[in-house]
């Protein structure tokens, strides 16, 4: 039980001039589950793909049962019994769970000229058997939950005969209760002798779940503890590396005060093979007052977001902006007309931001269409640019710095720092801290809350669900494109959320 | 053993560096083909220079090679900014010298005042309306504009073709397929020895930087080029841009397409662009599509062809030597691409016991 199984010692990795690992200690025993803290850019994921062949080191060595080995490739890696189970998964849609084992190739059964299905069938039953996983293998990927991907994933690499496992940030697309039953998955494996290393920063399911841990800051190893004899706030001192609260600020409204700004009413989308992407959803929003949006990814939260902000073709309903409809209305007109309305997409780089221009033409991005001439204003832009960087405390170089080389905070706060220059009235947000380390994540609620109590009114698509709870006035969740309830934020639970979030309608009926 | 790793992105003296030194081992490659066929490579060098540059009728024909090849780079960047993939310079080179030559037999007592411009002027709408019709497919229906714009030039050089030996042969030419020549005022006049195409082709240059870099629908282009989906969430009006934009570039192939027939050759004939429409790609990508360094890369393409010509005269060695230096050139610089992005390592293999 105590024999360290996987040992890294002085791991030295840097990528041009920034230092990924610099000098990182860590080390596994046989039969735990340790998991690896750390805020974003903290040096996580460069150490596990050196651990499974994708990097080399620059200095440092790995052991493995006190063997000292080195990976020319994860080839390598895989053969050293270590599995990694990425946060995004790599899978052939098209093919059935079976078929992407098989693919994925293990040993003698797959090695072959051919492949014997049948063989392959008995194996995974027993793989299953043993630790306690269910997933049909013949089932096609494409028709497969997230959870059930990842099952698969999971599955692929113990067909391989992995002994040490990694997983990525495993939890990021679960409900509370996927979550509860992956535990009991990696609890199984760990009886059977399996060592899993689990990357993570929520800092309940540490606690939950690992043996010890071990926290990153900045490219080092700053400490291993046993899980049972720490709590939340000394690993987020550990992790940040200054104490800080972990309360989210509500502010309080005043009900009487709320002057409505939006009404969804029965709003529909058709999605893709028939089914509605959107299905008679209706809600309304008000001045002051953040609405949480909740649900498993995929719910109909992208459709949702485009459809009020008219880039999303929509079959039925109405949606009524300060008391007239902008259904008919295009993007363009929606910025033309002067209707402020700021939408920061789920993918901020893939559609918020032009990845490779300078702040101050991002930051054009939307008004430079209200400037007169036929010339971009870029000493306008210059001193928005400026506005936003002091305000919002963007750290860059310079106004011209091209978006893609900042950090990934400041990349969101350039976005929402546009978005909320332009005063708007009704702000949509998906996702704002997707990313983030936890400092930059208060400042974004701290932005959010004093927007609100501006008066704006605020959607917000959120995926974690303490966040949601904390910040929101109400939660909206969605599931399959159906509204399943809005609850007020202050009288819910995060199980009763994961149970709509499931598709059980409030009070336990299913809806629709 | 080696592993290719990824590394970060260049400093920009990095990158000038790499292309520099890029150029140079082509270079060197190419001596070393040379040097196989059994010929010099310094000589040839020398000769390939002295042959573009070394006397004043030599350079002279350098400028008048570069003025179409420098109008079609900048006509494709522009399509190429927005990623619409226009293979069809060719074509559109064809249609605008064909429109501009109808106008001519149309109404050919027109003063030079007068027909110059007009035939211009139908060159851009007859290039850019050859462009517009695959962007409009491919809007509509979307077909692979790369494919459809490539398909197009073998129609324009065919169509050209049976103009030439159909209807246009001018019978003054006895057994010649040949189309009428230009009137005097048809023809571009001279300044400095060269046909105006060069005042033309500079004033392109500035206008398309300042247009790229300045103007709105420069933004535009740029960010639709990089995102169509940011470019709707922006407000842009998507088709718009695109339409114009193609127009635009099209049109202006078209242009090169006047300039050579009435500059340089005197008359439309099928093989006056000389498959420069397509040297017009490496010369705008090699350019990183900027507009400034369009005019250098078109300049140093112009100066292989001309140096080529003049090898094939002056020591009977086949023009076709410069078109190997050029592809082996192409070739380096794409290789290179990936050094910009990557790097090799060599790693030891430790030994396990």
């Amino acid at each position: 039980m105590d024999e360290i199984c996987v040992k890294l010692e002085g791991i030295c990795k840097s990528f041009g001039s920034v230092v990924a690992n610099n000098n990182i200690n860590f080390d596994v025993r046989s039969g735990e589950i340790h998991a690896l803290l750390g805020e974003n850019g903290s040096g996580k994921s460069t150490l596990m793909n050196i651990l499974s062949g994708i990097y080399n080191p620059d200095a440092g060595h790995i052991e493995l049962f006190s063997k000292r080995v080195s990976f020319a490739s994860p080839k390598d890696s895989i053969k050293a019994g270590i599995g990694m189970v990425h946060q995004h998964f790599k899978l052939v849609d098209v093919l059935t769970a079976k078929e992407n084992i098989i693919a994925n190739g293990c040993d003698r059964l797959t090695d072959g000229f051919f492949t014997s299905g049948k063989a392959m069938t008995a194996r995974i039953n027993e793989i299953e058997q043993k630790y306690g996983l269910v997933l049909d293998p013949d089932k096609k990927i494409y028709n497969m939950s997230v959870s059930e991907k990842q099952t698969c994933e999971i599955l692929k690499v113990l067909c391989r005969g992995a002994k040490i496992l990694i997983l990525d940030e495993p939890t990021a697309v679960l409900t509370p209760q996927e979550i509860r039953v992956l535990f009991e998955i990696l609890r199984n494996m760990k009886r059977q002798g399996c060592s899993i290393i689990i990357i993570t920063h929520k800092l309940a399911e540490v606690l939950e779940i690992s043996d010890r841990c071990t926290i990153l800051r900045r490219g080092q190893s700053i400490k291993t503890l046993n899980t049972a004899e720490t709590d939340a706030r000394e690993l987020t001192e550990l992790m940040v590396g200054r104490p800080i609260s972990l309360d989210i600020e509500r502010v309080p409204i005043e009900r009487e005060k709320l002057k409505p700004i939006l009404n969804v009413k029965d709003l529909t989308v058709r999605g893709g093979e028939g089914l509605n992407a959107l299905d008679r959803v209706s809600f309304d929003l008000s001045g002051g007052e953040i609405l949480g949006v909740a649900g498993i990814a995929g719910s109909g939260q992208k459709e949702l977001c485009e459809a009020i902000a008219g880039l999303e073709r929509v079959a039925g309903g109405d949606i009524i902006f300060k008391g007239s409809s902008i259904l008919r209305l295009t993007p363009r007109d929606i910025i033309r007309r002067g209707i402020t309305m700021s939408f920061v997409p789920e993918d901020r780089l893939g559609m918020g931001l032009v990845a490779s221009m300078s702040i101050i033409d991002n930051v054009l991005l939307k008004s430079y269409q209200n400037m007169p001439g036929i010339f971009m204003n870029r000493t306008e832009g210059r001193r928005i640019a400026d506005d936003i960087i002091e305000r919002f405390d963007i750290s860059t170089p310079s106004p011209y710095h091209i978006v893609s080389k900042l950090s990934g905070g400041n990349i969101q706060k350039v976005l929402l720092g546009r978005e909320i220059n332009l005063n708007p009235d009704l702000l949509i947000t998906a996702y704002p801290v997707r990313g983030l380390d936890i400092g930059a994540s208060y400042n974004i609620y701290d932005m959010l809350n004093e927007q609100k109590r501006k008066g704006v009114a605020i959607l917000f698509i959120g995926e974690d669900l303490d966040v949601l709870l904390g910040l929101c006035d109400r939660i909206m969740v969605l599931h399959a494109g159906k509204v399943m309830g809005i609850v007020d934020a202050d009288k819910a639970t995060k199980e009763e959320l994961g149970l709509m979030m499931l598709g059980h309608a409030e009070n336990g009926r299913l809806k629709g | 053993m080696l592993k290719i790793q990824k590394k970060q992105g260049l400093t920009h003296k990095q990158e000038v560096i790499l292309r520099i030194s890029t150029i140079m081992i082509a270079l060197i490659a190419a001596g070393l083909i040379m040097a196989v066929l059994g010929y010099n490579p310094f000589t040839m060098y020398s000769k390939l220079i002295k042959g573009a540059l070394g006397s004043k009728y030599n350079f002279t024909s350098t400028i008048t090679k570069c003025i179409p090849l420098l109008i079609l780079s900048l006509g494709v960047s522009i399509a190429f900014k927005m990623k619409f993939w226009n293979i069809g310079a060719e074509g559109q080179f064809y249609m605008g010298a064909f429109g501009a030559t109808w106008v001519w037999l149309a109404l050919p007592d027109l003063p030079a005042i007068v027909m110059l411009p007009l035939m211009l002027l139908t060159a851009l709408v007859f290039g850019g309306i050859w462009a517009l019709i695959p962007a409009l497919l491919k809007h509509k229906l979307g077909t692979s504009e790369t494919l459809v714009t490539l398909m197009m030039n073998y129609i324009a050089i065919k169509w050209v073709t049976y103009l030439q030996y159909g209807p246009w042969k001018d019978p003054a030419e006895k057994n010649m397929p040949k189309i009428f020549k230009f009137t005097e005022n048809s023809t571009l006049p001279k300044l400095f020895g060269v046909h105006i195409g060069w005042i033309i082709a500079l004033v392109l240059v500035v206008l398309i930087y300042v247009m790229m870099k300045y103007t709105k629908f420069g933004f535009e282009i740029s960010v639709l080029g990089e995102n169509a989906q940011t470019a709707r969430y922006a407000g842009m009006n998507v088709t718009r841009t695109l339409i114009l934009a193609v127009l635009l570039s099209g049109g202006i192939c078209g242009l090169a397409g006047v300039i050579q027939a009435t500059g340089n050759e005197g008359r439309l004939a099928a093989d006056i662009s000389a498959g420069l429409g397509f040297t017009a790609i490496i010369t705008a990508w090699l350019a990183k599509l900027s507009a400034p360094m369009i005019l250098v890369t078109s300049f140093l393409f112009a100066v292989l062809l001309q140096g080529g010509a003049y090898l094939q005269v002056a020591m009977q060695i086949p023009a076709s030597v410069s078109g190997v230096i050029q592809g082996i050139i192409l070739f380096f610089v794409l290789a290179s691409e990936f050094f910009t992005n990557y790097k090799i390592v060599v790693c030891k293999p430790e030994v396990n016991d």
